[in-house]
């Protein structure tokens, strides 16, 4: 059984990148750049749900990470003379101005960022319990951003930084997905995270099982944050614009990333994927009723502000009836999958597959 | 001045939290709220005690409803729901108040006409320092609504229920207690105040926006952690220490001026590291 997933993801995957080659090639620029949006969203998603959905961590500072992240790599990948004529109010800082990489390094760059942060405010805040914990990583993420608006000689201040290179395209931000999926996959799987599934379901019960429940919180929460900045880094070069504005980069943004993660079930990972895919397009598809439209024969003028209102409110009602979310914790198998159309695979059946007729006359 | 907004916020967080253990992010919101209210009733004419009236009657309706329509569902589901619904709370109304009143910022003005506009421009000498008449009638407003406050939580029947309810809400309700609408009352009591200290707040910085109850909202918290949550006054002497300690900043240091919001967080993190039950609180302790 295990081999045949192997098969399904990896002729999945293949399936997957001749679809997006094609897509490269072929859709327009506006679908191109919603499907490049899906995944960095998924990173976030998954990412805020390996703390708040599998260790059980309340955590509302990614915004934060992001943030971190994005101004990181876009430091890293503007050209010095961009630098030098963007920043009009204070000069860069000298040491700042020459340092530039490539798109990889920046995005790598702004993940260690965002984790060696995500370390230092873990230290001290892991220690609070839950609700605590939510206010303090909200505090950092406001912190991060009262950063970015003032420390001017690092970030350019209220005026962020423009025309970083167009990098992310559909093969970086679906990668980097792939990248996150495993990552966080397999330390899920390991020992590791079972270690944090104990702490979520009773952090008491696993710290007299002998999990040093702070220790494991604490790599959750670093690991969470590496993809977060790498998140941010691809959407830093999705902007292609960034600034340090309540609506780019505040609890506007961790509140989405919450809503996918809820949405898709706090504690699945592929609920955190679809939860992103669905909120991509659906933010998107929203985009009307903020224009004006007719209903039967009535004019609708475009009212600002109807899209937030609209998704807030379907929060707060999948909050009050539908707390699992689309997934619940369940996640994606083939088994199920396959199910779906009628295909049984027993456990059993393995010998079956590998020794045909053979494993039958057994 | 900021003492004293934050002093009444947190006052709404903190009754909440200690019955419920619930965080309610949209309370600064309600606030927010509730100054509009305010705001459109005088626009409509109504003279300015008519609309802070208005104002705070309406929040605490909201409040109310709020609790009724949001929380109620989730009083027996995990706590972290109810607090994610409370988020969404919050920005569900910072989102109706921009398709309602629009994004753009409103001068608050508007609520004095010329009857009353001698309370902005007064000034009183006091040993040569010219203070507004505002920041007096502020104080002594803010005043009279914590005398109210203690009044209605350690004298009155339902003060004694909201008590009872915030250590033991199953035996309370044994007790013959409607909980659901001593609930309800602590909702309603803390917008009404919330909104009180918006109107205050916005009469002085004359100036309403959708966003404006987040940040306050946030503080108000962090200074009910400061004082101890779930302590009256405690969220009370919070609230002024934090205004206090604001200003103290921005006062010797005029450069950190903008990280005034991040101070707040710093000083959040620090006391729970020091001392995590605030200054007036119980001790808490964890049951096995």
């Amino acid at each position: 059984m295990k081999k045949i997933n192997l098969i399904l993801t990896l002729s999945t995957i293949v399936l997957f990148t001749l679809f997006l080659s094609y897509a490269q090639g072929n859709l327009d620029d506006y679908t191109l750049r919603i499907i490049t949006l899906i995944p960095i969203y998924g990173i976030m998603a998954v990412s805020l749900n390996l703390i708040n959905g599998i260790t059980g961590i309340f955590s509302l500072g990614h915004a934060g990470f992001v943030l971190l992240g994005a101004y990181t790599s876009a430091l890293l990948t503007l050209e010095p003379f961009q630098k030098e004529l963007s920043y009009i109010i204070v000069p860069i800082q000298p040491w700042l101005l020459n340092l530039h990489s490539n798109f990889l390094v920046a995005t790598l760059a702004g993940g260690v960022i965002a984790s060696i942060f995500a370390f230092l405010i873990g230290w001290p805040t892991l220690k609070l319990s839950g609700d605590y914990l939510a206010i303090a990583s909200l505090g950092f993420a406001e912190i991060a951003r009262v950063l970015a608006n003032n420390l001017i000689s690092v970030t350019n201040g209220p005026l962020g930084l423009k025309g970083l290179p167009n990098y992310t395209n559909l093969y970086w931000s679906w990668g980097w997905l792939l990248v996150t999926l495993i990552a966080i996959i397999s330390l899920v799987k390991s020992s590791y995270g079972r270690a944090l599934i104990a702490i979520r379901e009773d952090s008491i019960a696993a710290e007299s099982m002998g999990i040093n429940v702070f220790k494991h919180e604490l790599m959750a929460f670093v690991f969470g944050a590496f993809f977060a900045g790498v998140s941010g880094a691809l959407y830093a070069h999705w902007l292609t614009t960034i600034d340090p504005r309540i609506t780019t980069f505040g609890p506007l943004l961790t509140f989405y990333v919450l809503i996918m993660v809820v949405l898709g079930g706090l504690g699945s990972i592929t609920g955190s994927l679809i939860g992103a895919g669905v909120f991509a397009l659906m933010f998107e598809y929203l985009r009307s009723l903020e224009e004006p439209f007719d209903l039967f024969g009535l004019h609708v003028p475009g009212i600002p502000g109807m899209r937030m209102l609209v998704i807030s409110a379907l929060f707060i009602f999948i909050m009050i009836f539908w707390q699992k979310g689309i997934m619940g914790r369940a996640e994606f198998s083939w088994e199920k999958f396959l199910k779906l159309f009628g295909i049984k695979v027993k456990k059993q059946s393995l010998a079956e597959i590998y020794l045909g007729k053979e494993g039958e006359s057994k | 001045m900021f003492g004293g907004l934050y002093a009444l916020l947190a006052v709404g967080y903190t009754m909440v939290y200690g019955i419920l253990r619930l965080i309610n992010f949209a309370h600064g919101d309600i606030m927010m709220m509730g100054v509009y209210f305010a705001f459109y009733a005088s626009l409509m004419g109504s003279p300015l005690w008519l609309s802070i009236i208005i104002g705070v009657s309406g929040a605490a309706v909201l409040g109310f409803l709020i609790d009724r329509i949001a929380y109620k569902p989730l009083r027996n589901a995990p706590r972290i729901s109810a607090l994610i619904t409370a988020i969404g709370m919050s920005f569900f109304l910072e989102s109706i108040a921009v398709v309602l009143f629009g994004a753009v910022p409103k001068s608050f003005t508007a609520v004095f006409n010329e009857n009353n506009k001698w309370i902005m421009d007064k000034t009183w000498n006091v040993l040569g320092a010219r203070i507004p008449v505002m920041t007096f009638l502020i104080f002594f407003v803010t005043a009279i609504i914590f005398f109210i406050l203690f009044w209605i939580v350690y004298k009155t029947k339902i003060g004694m229920a909201m008590r009872a309810i915030s250590s033991d809400i199953p035996t309370t309700s044994l007790m013959g207690i409607n909980v659901d609408m001593v609930i309800g009352f602590t909702f309603a009591l803390g917008s009404a105040m919330a909104a009180a200290g918006g109107i205050m707040w916005a009469m002085r910085y004359p100036n309403v926006q959708p966003y404006m109850g987040f940040m306050p909202g946030l503080k108000a918290f962090i200074a009910a952690v400061l004082g101890g949550i779930g302590s009256i006054p405690g969220a009370v002497l919070g609230g002024f220490i934090l205004g206090l300690l604001e200003i103290f900043l921005v006062a010797l240091m005029p450069g950190a001026a903008g990280y005034r919001d991040a101070f707040a967080f710093i000083i959040l993190i620090v006391i729970l590291l020091i001392k995590p039950d605030g200054l007036l609180g119980k001790k808490s302790v964890v049951k096995v």
